[in-house]
């Protein structure tokens, strides 16, 4: 049985990376990134940073990269599944109006 | 009378590639039912912050940024020599295997205790949900929901390393009774899988709860 052996050097260099990113997302949290304006800019920037940790950790640390195309399909399966149930969830809240409690339930 | 030696390739499978092949896609399997558990949890957390934007800030910025960034990079250097660890199995090093495996469960177990310490000092806090929460602001009950989420989702994830820890434990003992072979180390590379997917949990729990207000 062989399977593809990951040389040292890249372990390493992704342990880099991730260390970097991490070292990133600390120090950027600090500064208002919006201007006071978009209050969102800076989660997104935090998400941002996440989603390329993660990606490395699954392509790198996991093997996808060396991976089979079924293990691709249930990764992507996984990760759209999740996309629908943030994406519906906050579809829902975001564009419900919310009525006033009735003056019986304080 | 010499033991005899159980092969590890089940009857149910052709070869061995196939059986290896079946374990690490049924793990994978396991994992995406793992990101719809934690996906409930951070869809659940992001309606409420939505919601109670000020809350969730103010609760957020009582985390001990020091510690959560120290365990982030506790996890990720785990990670590594978890990564390792399979390359030393793919080998056939039992040595440098038992090593790795050592230095990954003590990085685990280093994570907890940091871990336990903020736990600690919430308690002391009175930052604990429940009849012993106190927080002096107009908007205490939304922080109060702040570390519902906090202890929900940080707990689930210390839950999932200490199923780690006991898993590595035993990759221990097996590597010691050299059950690995670079034929045979199936055993050591969906732990490492589940591990990996442990750390992609936490990436994303400490810029949600400890990064996101920190600019306000």
């Amino acid at each position: 049985m062989t399977h593809h052996v990951v040389p040292v050097r890249i372990y390493l260099l992704v342990f880099t990376a991730l260390i970097l990113l991490t070292a990133l997302t600390v120090v950027v949290s600090f500064y208002d990134l919006g201007g006071g304006r978009l209050h969102y800019a800076n989660a997104v920037v935090a998400l941002t940073i996440a989603v390329t940790k993660a990606t490395l950790v699954v392509l790198f640390f996991m093997h996808l990269r060396y991976g089979s195309h079924q293990t691709w399909v249930f990764v992507g399966a996984g990760v759209f599944w999740l996309l629908i149930l943030v994406g519906l969830i906050m579809a829902d809240y975001l564009s419900r109006p919310w009525l006033p409690a009735a003056p019986w339930l304080g | 009378m010499a033991e005899t030696v159980e092969s590890p390739l089940q009857h149910h499978f052709a070869s061995a590639e196939q059986q290896y092949e079946a374990s690490n896609l049924g793990m994978w399997a396991f994992l995406v039912t793992e990101i719809m558990f934690f996906g409930g949890l951070f869809a659940g957390f992001i309606v409420y912050v939505s919601f109670y934007a000020e809350g969730f800030a103010e609760g957020s910025k009582h985390l001990d940024i020091a510690l959560g960034t120290v365990n982030t990079l506790v996890l990720l250097g785990s990670s590594l020599t978890m990564a390792m660890a399979v390359r030393s199995a793919q080998r056939g090093r039992r040595n440098p295997l038992l090593l790795f495996l050592g230095l990954t469960l003590a990085l685990g177990l280093v994570f907890l205790g940091i871990k336990s310490v903020e736990y600690s000092h919430k308690f002391h806090q009175h930052l604990v949900p429940g009849a012993g929460f106190h927080f002096d602001s107009p908007v205490a009950q939304n922080v109060q929901l702040f570390f519902s989420f906090y202890f929900a989702m940080t707990g689930m994830h210390a839950l999932h390393m200490v199923v780690g820890a006991g898993l590595l434990t035993w990759l221990m003992v097996g590597a010691a009774r050299e059950r690995f072979s670079a034929e045979y180390y199936t055993p050591v590379e969906v732990t490492g899988l589940y591990w990996h997917f442990v750390d992609i949990v936490w990436i994303f729990l400490f810029p949600t709860l400890y990064l996101v207000a920190r600019h306000q």
